[in-house]
């Protein structure tokens, strides 16, 4: 491909405890490249170093040894407030537990991220409507996340996710806590943001069935990749 | 913006978590309410004796006797105890005389107005027909009576024909006249001239009335007995005849002429007199005071009082806020996930920081507004109850009351705040 990846992680190693006896390396360097407009899937079982590897593409973590470029900008380099405001601008988290703030709305929740940005009141509830709706979650957006059944709470995550138009969603395990059909319902609208917004979209998963779905597979075993390939795609499932 | 975010934020909180939160301010609370209570007592002490000073009696200086310090010995255990033969009961030789009065007169004639003397002679009750009415019973010379602004309904006051002669007369209330013969308060001309027995110490006392003035409640100092006890004048001299004694006094006022100053007046007084008439008494002598004076020493004694308030107000107010705190880093460690979660959504440290002071702040605001209601309403009930005046709003104390509340909230938020601040994402998402 000719374009600048989106996410370009190189030589990647993360440890634990360092200096200590019981010192831990969870990843032994590893490579990735996502384009703008992918969607590529990691998977791996548990143990394998998923969480790790998304905390560091999510700019959560930094690695101990390696670079890290996303959208261009060497993510090593950054402090604290630049860490915070690259998560708020380039990177929207969907997380397998929902994490919605329970004291505030459905609405106050997708709010947040452009609260975060420093974007106007009346443009930021005008824009979370707008995405509300793109989840179809309109009807529903005054209530508390308590009042919502697990597949409403997870579109409003999704929302809230694409709150400041980040250019990549990070999933883990997005459907990992909802039934099949609620699971297939998020899946559809990871498919529609892909698709007819353009986002780009790494999801993490251990299900081979739904990394199956994306374009492209990396297989993460005992902190390195061992294995890429493409996907069937969202059209031949 | 997000401050403004922020305060919703934890109003909402509060009123989640509605008894924790109320516990948590009860110290605040306390604190708050004791002061605001302390204070609105001593501003509308002060407010009120400072308009009754200049309502009445603000140029009067009262010469009173009092036992010397000299008259107490101290021994090196630091007991004091009388020395020698010294009396603390005083007898005749140590009582302003009308000597002294009239010396005073010609001497300080410029500065004095006039002098205002009594003779207490007891109470007693007025009888008739099985009905009584409890009176106090004093002689007054004219001054007196002038100063204490009677509303006469009916008769007039003594003249200094009836003063010299020391005539069996008296000045009664309409209050009385109702209680013993029934009279109408609206008509009692036809009491002029009656009769009237009073009973003091299981004697018979009968006095001619030649007066009768408007009895009014808000006149007569509190008393806590059920029966009201009005004040029934006679003149001086026959005050002192009913008391078997020579003129004298333990008390005088001076009303003095506007003015001069009242401090050095004093003064000037009690170097005469002490001079003259006290300089062989070896143990009494006068001392003078005047109601600014009495004000002076009353926001004395108010503020060692509100230094004591303050003391366990502010003991109150750091158990507050250590509340506070200890709250405070119980909820962040409830939110750890929410704090996490905003983290991700790209929330800054000094964002998350804000938002748990504000929270903090808000919590000892509320506390603060709910100690200063709690404080007015009783501080009121206090003044009302204990002062009979009026309640006055410590301004003041209401603004300095809510700035250390905010400051409580700063100060003890801030050591939460930044541990919620400083958290991990990571470690924070993943909490449980």
């Amino acid at each position: 491909m000719d374009r600048e990846p989106i996410i370009d992680a190189r030589g990647i190693i993360k440890r634990y405890y360092i200096g200590q006896p019981n010192e831990l390396e969870i990843l032994h360097g590893i490579d990735i490249k996502v384009y703008p407009g992918e969607f590529v899937a990691i998977v791996g079982a548990s143990g394998s170093g998923k969480s790790t590897l998304m905390n560091i593409i999510g700019v959560l973590d930094k690695p101990t040894e390696g670079q890290y470029y996303l959208d261009g900008v060497d993510v090593g380099e950054s402090d604290d407030s630049e860490l915070s405001n690259i998560r708020n601008q380039k990177i929207g988290f969907v997380f397998q537990t929902y994490n919605l703030i329970s004291r505030q709305s459905a609405l106050k929740n997708v709010e947040l991220p452009m609260l975060y940005g420093g974007m106007g009141s009346r443009a930021r509830t005008r824009r979370a409507k707008e995405l509300m709706a793109m989840v179809g979650m309109e009807e529903r957006m005054h209530h508390n996340p308590d009042e919502l059944s697990g597949g409403q709470k997870q579109r409003v995550a999704i929302a809230r996710a694409m709150g400041n138009d980040p250019a990549i969603i990070l999933a883990d395990e997005p459907t990992g806590a909802l039934d099949t059909k609620t699971g297939r319902m998020v899946m559809d609208i990871f498919h529609k943001l892909n698709e007819e917004h353009g986002k780009t979209i790494v999801l993490i998963t251990h299900s081979p069935s739904l990394a199956e779905e994306t374009q492209r597979i990396l297989t993460l075993s005992d902190g390195m990749i061992i294995g890429e390939r493409e996907g069937r795609g969202h059209a031949n499932i | 913006m997000l401050i403004f975010e922020n305060i919703l934020l934890a109003l909402n909180g509060l009123r989640a978590n509605k008894t924790r939160s109320l516990l948590t301010m009860l110290g605040i609370i306390i604190g708050i309410a004791s002061v605001i209570t302390i204070m609105t007592v001593g501003e509308s002490m002060t407010a009120s004796l400072t308009s009754e000073m200049s309502s009445m009696g603000a140029t009067n200086v009262t010469i009173g006797v009092s036992m010397k310090e000299s008259a107490y010995m101290t021994d090196e255990s630091g007991r004091s105890f009388n020395s020698g033969p010294h009396r603390t009961e005083m007898t005749d030789d140590d009582y302003i005389d009308a000597d002294m009065l009239k010396s005073l007169q010609t001497y300080f004639g410029d500065k004095i107005e006039n002098i205002q003397k009594t003779a207490s002679v007891g109470s007693g009750t007025v009888q008739y027909g099985g009905k009584t009415s409890a009176v106090n019973v004093s002689g007054v010379n004219n001054d007196t009576l002038e100063a204490a602004e009677l509303t006469m309904k009916a008769g007039k006051l003594f003249t200094d024909r009836d003063q010299e002669s020391a005539k069996k007369i008296a000045i009664v209330s309409d209050y009385m006249l109702n209680e013993v013969y029934g009279a109408d308060v609206n008509d009692v001309e036809e009491y002029l001239g009656k009769q009237i027995s009073v009973v003091m110490n299981n004697k018979f006392y009968h006095y001619t009335i030649v007066g009768i003035y408007e009895y009014d409640e808000s006149n007569e100092t509190y008393s806590f007995e059920s029966t009201t006890s009005t004040s029934l004048y006679i003149p001086l001299i026959t005050g002192f005849n009913e008391l078997h004694t020579r003129e004298r006094y333990n008390e005088v006022t001076v009303a003095t002429v506007a003015g001069i100053n009242l401090d050095d007046f004093m003064v000037e007084i009690e170097d005469y007199l002490n001079e003259v008439y006290y300089r062989n008494n070896d143990n009494f002598e006068v001392n003078c005071y005047s109601l600014s004076s009495m004000l002076e020493s009353m926001t004395e004694m108010m503020s060692t009082i509100s230094v004591a308030i303050s003391v366990i107000a502010g003991i109150s107010l750091l158990v507050g806020g250590i509340g506070v705190m200890n709250i405070m880093l119980v909820s962040i460690q409830e939110r750890t996930r929410e704090i996490g979660t905003r983290k991700a959504l790209g929330a800054t440290n000094s964002s998350i920081r804000m938002q748990f002071i504000v929270e903090s702040i808000v919590l000892c605001i509320v506390g603060g507004v709910i100690g200063i209601i709690i404080g007015l309403i009783a501080g009121s009930i206090a003044a009302q109850k204990l002062a009979e005046v009026d309640a006055t709003a410590p301004i003041n104390g209401i603004i300095l009351s809510v700035g250390f509340s905010v400051a409580i909230g700063v100060f003890f938020g801030y050591y939460p705040a930044n541990k919620a601040a400083k958290m991990n994402p990571i470690d924070a998402l993943r909490y449980e």
